[in-house]
């Protein structure tokens, strides 16, 4: 077995192991442990401030201890599908069709899907809590269901089999597409709400200026959310890259028996 | 590049012609998810008050099955694989698709627009015509592109029947928005609680804009995407 992954370890299939891809299979080093701990200090911080040293909110109660939750998943939700471009693009672009990108792009995606499915859930506590409802029609919540709806896609996409540089391929483009498509999204479901009725839901950090403990509490969650996502997505993507160096040790392996079946046969 | 289009779109509409199969099966498959509606929505002032929308929806579940049906051919006898040895265009063949496609989503419109007219008793304004006409076309020329696109991208790949769906319903919903408010304008539908009535004509314009737009991005989209998805289909 350790013979097969060393031979892996030059397989052009899997990207060479220079520059970007240099440290894509390596399972643990100490910068991944630094960040992890940082990760955990950072979530028991917020813990800290989002439950205990944070005021209640004079309107919403504790009800506001949602958002320290809810708003940094959000945004670790945008800028996991920015990188997913981001990595799709290089993926996509360059003349080195590297699979370190493609598999950095589908972590990303789904850690992405996962925040951004915690994000439309805290939402729609906090919405019932202090709207009364679980759901509004609001631009910005139908754009962000849309973006769950369509990054679930690109996880399928990039379940359809073949090649794992076929699979590069059609989910970048894929994930190119994806840009295009949240504009066009967003911007229809603003001209539908705008041309019929007023937005439903005030901005509530707009009109509400917001306690200094509270802007700091929100500051430390996007901060650990923050390195959380990088934390995961650096692993993800390690674990990406061993399951596709165990499918192609699968396929050699099995290429290799079917051989010396044939080889056996010609001498008996 | 044109050449190309042309010929793949008459091979495309010339297969349908002969196998019946839009005119045999997603015709009457529209006609019966307008007798659908009406059942689910029980009662004639909803119907007409949200004949627009349903008209969109009918056609966008027409849309999946046609595109379905536009890559099977394809991908059955590896047809697909045979044009790209030939070394055929591949934005001729995407842009012929879609041609296709949207020839197809023409007569099926206008035969569910007779549908609306007939089951929801809805009134089209002489003044709408136009309106209604150019919203269909230009929206119409929106789904063949999207449609082609993704079809193209779900061609060939286990569980695509499951797949399309999941992938296209997001993606036409501006498509779906918008046609939508464009025909209320066009059919002056007034359900009379305040929300919808007093729509005029021309608030349809802007919509089609919108339209436009979508279907400009997704054709040069499809146009610069299709080739290297065919290479790894």
């Amino acid at each position: 077995m350790s013979a097969t992954l060393t031979n892996a370890e030059n397989d052009p299939r899997l990207g060479t192991r220079s520059g970007f891809g240099r440290w894509a299979g390596v399972t643990s080093t100490g910068f991944s442990r630094g960040l992890g701990i940082a990760t955990i200090v950072g979530l028991v911080w917020l813990v800290l401030f989002g439950l205990v040293f944070s005021p209640q909110d004079i309107v919403q109660d504790s009800s506001v201890r949602i958002l320290y939750v809810h708003v940094p998943t959000a945004w670790v939700a945008y800028l996991a599908f920015g990188f997913t471009a981001f990595s799709s693009a290089m993926y996509l672009f360059r003349k080195k069709k590297s699979l370190a990108w493609d598999r950095v792009a589908g972590a990303s995606a789904e850690i992405g899907v996962m925040f951004m499915g915690l994000t439309l859930i805290t939402g729609a506590l906090w919405g019932r809590l202090t709207w009364g409802v679980f759901w509004a029609w609001d631009a910005r919540l139908t754009t962000t269901a849309f973006l769950f709806v369509t990054y679930i896609g690109y996880l399928a996409v990039r379940r359809l089999g073949g090649s794992h540089q076929a699979r590069a391929k059609r989910s970048s483009i894929f994930g190119l597409l994806a840009v295009l498509e949240i504009p066009l999204v967003h911007f229809s479901v603003l001209l539908w709400r705008s041309l019929h009725q007023e937005a439903s839901v005030a901005n509530p950090n707009g009109d509400v200026k917001m306690d200094g403990l509270m802007l700091f509490s929100l500051f430390v969650g996007i901060i650990s959310f923050s390195l959380l996502y990088f934390w995961l997505v650096l692993h993800r993507q390690r674990v990406l890259y061993l399951e596709d160096r165990y499918e192609d040790a699968d396929l050699d392996s099995a290429l290799a028996e079917r051989r010396s079946e044939s080889q056996a046969a010609s001498n008996g | 590049m044109w050449r190309t289009a042309r010929l793949v779109a008459a091979k495309d509409l010339t297969i349908e012609w002969r196998s019946r199969q839009v005119t045999n099966q997603v015709l009457p498959f529209a006609g019966l998810t307008l007798v659908l509606f009406a059942f689910a929505l029980d009662r004639d002032d909803i119907t007409v008050r949200v004949a627009p929308g349903l008209f969109w929806l009918a056609t966008t579940f027409s849309l999946i099955v046609l595109v379905q049906r536009a890559f099977d051919v394809e991908t059955a006898d590896g047809a697909l694989d045979t044009l790209r040895v030939a070394g055929v265009d591949p934005a001729g063949i995407y842009l012929g698709k879609a041609l296709a496609l949207a020839v197809q989503l023409v007569v099926l419109e206008t035969l569910l627009l007779i549908g609306v007219i007939v089951f929801y008793a809805t009134n089209i304004d002489p003044a709408g015509y136009v309106l209604t006409a150019v919203t269909a076309l230009v929206a119409t020329c929106g789904l063949a592109f999207v449609g082609t696109l993704y079809g193209g991208l779900a061609a060939g790949a286990k569980g695509r029947e499951t797949l399309l769906p999941l992938l296209l319903l997001p993606v036409v919903a501006p498509v779906l928005i918008g046609a939508t408010r464009a025909f209320e304008a066009a059919f002056g539908t007034d359900g009379g609680d305040g929300i919808r009535s007093g729509v005029e004509i021309a608030d349809g314009w802007p919509w089609v804009g919108m339209l436009a737009v979508f279907a400009a991005v997704f054709g040069a989209a499809g146009v610069l995407a299709f080739g290297p998805l065919m290479e790894e289909a």
